[in-house]
C-alpha cells in the first residue's frame, strides 16, 4: 500500500518536473499586429489606469506615479512588481499575454521586437523632438530589422541613465596616503598594490552572481577598442569577442585575484553581501554604478569618492559602461498615447527629472540643453553627473557585456569569470568560453 | 454494481481533469517542444533529435547530470544509513513523550521552506560563519574556508543541507515501521542468543523494505531534480560545480527562451529518473510477492 501510493506520488513529480516549461508557455495566447494607430501627444482628459511592471526594491516608478497623478489627476496608476529574476523571465508571456501591461522593465529585448510584441516608438521621436536628445544615449535602445541592436527603430526609453565607476573609501585612502583617484591603470594598480601591502582589503567584490563582471568589463574597456565591443554587445553579424585587448583585461583579472586584491571568498560573496561590506567599511575600492551613489553617501558620507574607472594612461579617453534603466510600451498596451506622454514628461518635466536624479542617482536623459536637477555640492550623485559629463565628451559610452545576448550572462559569463577569479583558468581561456557561448546562443 | 461505478468515475472526474489539464497535457506539450526550436512565443521549427544531441554534446549539460548523480551519495545514501541508525534509537525511548518530542525535531527541517533553510546553511558555509568558528573552536582552523566558494567543496556542501533536509524524513518513516514489525520476531531473536547487530540485520532491515525502497525512490528524484537548495545557495557555481539540470533547465526556459531545448532537457531528466527508480521499484514488489 505504502509503495503503490508513493509510486502515484512520484508519478505524479516527473511528470510535473517535465512540464513545467511546457505549461508556462501553453497557457499564453500569440501576439496581435503591432498596432498602426496614428501619434497624438496629448493626454486624455478621461479617467484611466496605467499598469506599469516593474521590479522590486526600485521605487522610482512610484515616486514618478505620485507626481504625476499629482499634475494629472485624471491619471492614475497600478504599479505591479516582482523580483528582477522573475521579471525578466516572464516578460516575454507577460507582452504576449491578452492582459499585457502599458509599461515594463526590460533590461533584455531578446527576441521580443522579432516577436512583434513591442511599441516602435520611432513615430514619436518627431512628435516629441526626442531627435534633440543624445543619440548615443538611445542607440542601445534601437533594433533593426534584422534584430541587430544599436541602430534602427526606437523601442525603449529610460527611466533614468546610469553609468558605472569606481566608489572609493577615503578614510582607507588616507590611511594609505592616497590623496586623490588615480588617474592611469598604473596609478589603480599602485594603490592596489599599497592596500594589500597595509593589509586593506583591495577590491570588494562578489561574483556569486557574476558582479566582478563591473571590474572585468572595466579592464576590457581600458584595453580593447569600444566600437569593436560595441558592436559584439549588439550582435553586429561578424563580431568577436575574442581580442586581444578582451583577452588583456581577462588576464588582467586573473592577475588580480592572484595577487589577493578581491576578497578571498569571493564567489560565495553576491551582490547585496558585497555592496554592504563595502558601506560597512570593507575595501578600498568598488566597481559599482551610481545606482548606489545615495546608499555609500548615506554610508560613508564625506569618506567616499566616486569617479571613472581610468584609462590606460593619464589623460586618455574614458570608456565606461552605462545603460538606460529601460522601459518599453508593449505592442498590447490599451494606453499608448498616454503612456508614451508619461514616458515624455518624465524626461522633460523638471520635478520628474528631479525625481529621477534624487531616487537613482542616474541622469535623467532627454535634451542635454535641458537644466540639470539640483543636487548636493560635494555628493557621489554630483561625482555622478560630472562623470557622465565627461564621458559624453569622450564619447566613451558602452552597454554592458551581459546585455549581448538573453542567456550569455548565466551561461558563460558568471562560471567563466567564477573560475577567472578562482584562479583556475586564463584570460584566454575566459574569452574563448564567453565568444564560444556568444556564437552557439545566435547560430553562429 | 454499475451504479458504483458510475459514481465513482463522476467522483474522480475533477481530479482527472485538473490532472489532465496541468500534468497530462503539459507533458504531451514538452515532449512536442522538445523536438521543437522555439523561443517560447514566436513560430516554432522542427528540428527533430537536435535538442537531444545538443543536451550530449554540450559539457556544461553533461556536467549537470553528473552532479545530481553526485548528490545522490548526499540525498539518499547519507539519509537513509543515519536516517536507520536514528530510527533504531527512536524506537528504544521508553518515553513517548520524548520520543514524541525528538521525532518532532527530526521532522523540522521537512517543514521548513527549503529556500530558507539555504540561505541559512549559506550563512554557516561563509568564511565567518559558525561551520568555520567551530572548526576554529576545535583548533582545525586551517580547513577554515568559505565552503560554498571552493571549486571542490560547494558540491559536498549543498549536498549535506540536502542529507540535513532528509535525515529527520527517513528515520521518522523508518521508526514508523520498526513499530509495526511484529514484536515475536524480535522475542525469537533473543531466545535464540542474537544481539543487538543481529537483530538489526536479521529482522529490522528485511521488515522496512518496504520503507526503504520508498525512500529510495523519493530521496533520488529529490537529488536528480534538487533545485531550491542549489538556486538559493550557489546559483549552480562556481564554475558549474554544483550546476544541475534543474537549474539549467530554469536557464534554459526563463533566462535564454530556448523553450524547445529546455523541454527537451525536462523529458531527458524524467527518463533519467525513471531508470534510477523503476528498478528499485520493480525489485521492491517483487520481493514482496
Amino acid at each position: 500500500m505504502l509503495s503503490k501510493l508513493n509510486v502515484s506520488k512520484v508519478g505524479l513529480k516527473l511528470i510535473a518536473l517535465g512540464s513545467v516549461a511546457a505549461l508556462a508557455v501553453s497557457l499564453i495566447s500569440l501576439p496581435t499586429a503591432a498596432n498602426a494607430e496614428s501619434v497624438a501627444t496629448t493626454l486624455t482628459k478621461n479617467k484611466i489606469t496605467l499598469v506599469i511592471a516593474d521590479e522590486t526594491g526600485f521605487p522610482l516608478t512610484d515616486k514618478l506615479a505620485e507626481e504625476f497623478t499629482k499634475q494629472h489627476p485624471n491619471v492614475k496608476f497600478k504599479i505591479n512588481r516582482d523580483s528582477f529574476a522573475n521579471l525578466t523571465a516572464n516578460s516575454p508571456r507577460l507582452l504576449a499575454s491578452n492582459n499585457a501591461p502599458d509599461l515594463i522593465r526590460l533590461p533584455t529585448i531578446g527576441d521580443t521586437v522579432k516577436n512583434k510584441l513591442l511599441l516602435n516608438l520611432d513615430p514619436y521621436v518627431k512628435a516629441y523632438g526626442w531627435d534633440k536628445w543624445s543619440a548615443a544615449q538611445l542607440s542601445g535602445l534601437r533594433v533593426n530589422s534584422k534584430n541587430v541592436r544599436g541602430s534602427g527603430n526606437l523601442y525603449q526609453l529610460g527611466l533614468g541613465y546610469s553609468i558605472t565607476g569606481v566608489f572609493m573609501n577615503l578614510n582607507h585612502a588616507k590611511t594609505l596616503g592616497i590623496t586623490a583617484p588615480p588617474e592611469s591603470l598604473a596609478e589603480f594598480e599602485a594603490d592596489l598594490a599599497k592596500a594589500k601591502a597595509a593589509n586593506i582589503l583591495p577590491i570588494m567584490a562578489g561574483d556569486k552572481d557574476g558582479v566582478v563582471n563591473f571590474a572585468v568589463q572595466a579592464l576590457i574597456n581600458t584595453y580593447g577598442d569600444r566600437q569593436k565591443l560595441s558592436d559584439w554587445i549588439y550582435n553586429v553579424p561578424g563580431a568577436t569577442y575574442n581580442t586581444p585587448g578582451a583577452i588583456k583585461g581577462a588576464d588582467k583579472i586573473r592577475e588580480w585575484a592572484d595577487k589577493g586584491y578581491f576578497p578571498e571568498d569571493i564567489n560565495a560573496i553576491d551582490y547585496f553581501t558585497f555592496i554592504t561590506r563595502f558601506q560597512n567599511g570593507e575595501g578600498l575600492f568598488e566597481f559599482n554604478g551610481n545606482w548606489e551613489a545615495a546608499n555609500v553617501q548615506a554610508k560613508l558620507g564625506a569618506n567616499s569618492k566616486f569617479f571613472l574607472f581610468p584609462s590606460l594612461n593619464k589623460g586618455g579617453k574614458h570608456v565606461a559602461m552605462g545603460a538606460a534603466n529601460s522601459f518599453s510600451v508593449p505592442a498590447k498596451s490599451k494606453n499608448k498615447t498616454a503612456i508614451v506622454y508619461f514616458l515624455n514628461w518624465i524626461h522633460t518635466n523638471a520635478a520628474a527629472r528631479q525625481i529621477t536624479l534624487d531616487v537613482t542617482g542616474a541622469t535623467p536623459g532627454g535634451d542635454p540643453k535641458t537644466a540639470l536637477p539640483k543636487v548636493a555640492a560635494g555628493s557621489l550623485i554630483e561625482d555622478g553627473l560630472k562623470m557622465a559629463a565627461q564621458l559624453s565628451k569622450d564619447n566613451g559610452y558602452i552597454d554592458f557585456m551581459a546585455n549581448a545576448t538573453a542567456g550569455i550572462y548565466a551561461n558563460a559569463i558568471i562560471p567563466q569569470s567564477q573560475l577567472l577569479v578562482g584562479s583556475k583558468i586564463t584570460g584566454k581561456d575566459f574569452v574563448t568560453a564567453v565568444q564560444e557561448s556568444y556564437a552557439k546562443e545566435l547560430g553562429r | 454494481m454499475k451504479r458504483n461505478n458510475l459514481l465513482g468515475a463522476l467522483i474522480s472526474m475533477p481530479a482527472v481533469l485538473i490532472y489532465s489539464l496541468f500534468v497530462i497535457y503539459p507533458l504531451i506539450s514538452a515532449f512536442r517542444y522538445s523536438f521543437t526550436s522555439w523561443d517560447g512565443i514566436g513560430a516554432k521549427e522542427f528540428v527533430g533529435l537536435a535538442n537531444y544531441i545538443q543536451i550530449f554534446q554540450s559539457p556544461e549539460l553533461v556536467a549537470s547530470i553528473k552532479n545530481s548523480l553526485s548528490l545522490i551519495v548526499f540525498f539518499s545514501v547519507f539519509p537513509i544509513f543515519f536516517g536507520l541508525l536514528l530510527a533504531n534509537f527512536i524506537v528504544r525511548i521508553r518515553t513517548q513523550k520524548i520520543r514524541s518530542i525528538t521525532q518532532v525535531i527530526l521532522f523540522f527541517p521537512q517543514i521548513l521552506p527549503l529556500a530558507a533553510s539555504g540561505i541559512a546553511w549559506s550563512w554557516m558555509y561563509a568564511k565567518n560563519g559558525l561551520v568555520n568558528q567551530f572548526l576554529t573552536a576545535v583548533g582545525l582552523e586551517k580547513f577554515a574556508q568559505s565552503w560554498l566558494a571552493g571549486f571542490s567543496t560547494a558540491l559536498p556542501a549543498v549536498g549535506i543541507i540536502g542529507a540535513w533536509v532528509l535525515t529527520g524524513f527517513c528515520a521518522v518513516l523508518l521508526a514508523t515501521g520498526i513499530s509495526k514489525i511484529d514484536s515475536s520476531l524480535y522475542e525469537a531473536a533473543r531466545i535464540d542468543g542474537a544481539n543487538w547487530w543481529s537483530e538489526f540485520r536479521n529482522v529490522t532491515i528485511p521488515g522496512l523494505r518496504q520503507e526503504i525502497s520508498v525512500l529510495i525512490t523519493v530521496t533520488t528524484i529529490a537529488a536528480l531534480s534538487s533545485f531550491d537548495i542549489i538556486y538559493v545557495t550557489t546559483l549552480g557555481g562556481p564554475g558549474s560545480s554544483t550546476l544541475v539540470p534543474g537549474i539549467s533547465i530554469y536557464r534554459l526556459a526563463f533566462t535564454q527562451s530556448s523553450v524547445g531545448l529546455a523541454s527537451a532537457f525536462g523529458i531527458l531528466l524524467m527518463v533519467i529518473v525513471l531508470i534510477a527508480i523503476v528498478p528499485i521499484q520493480f525489485y521492491s514488489r517483487r520481493s514482496d510477492q
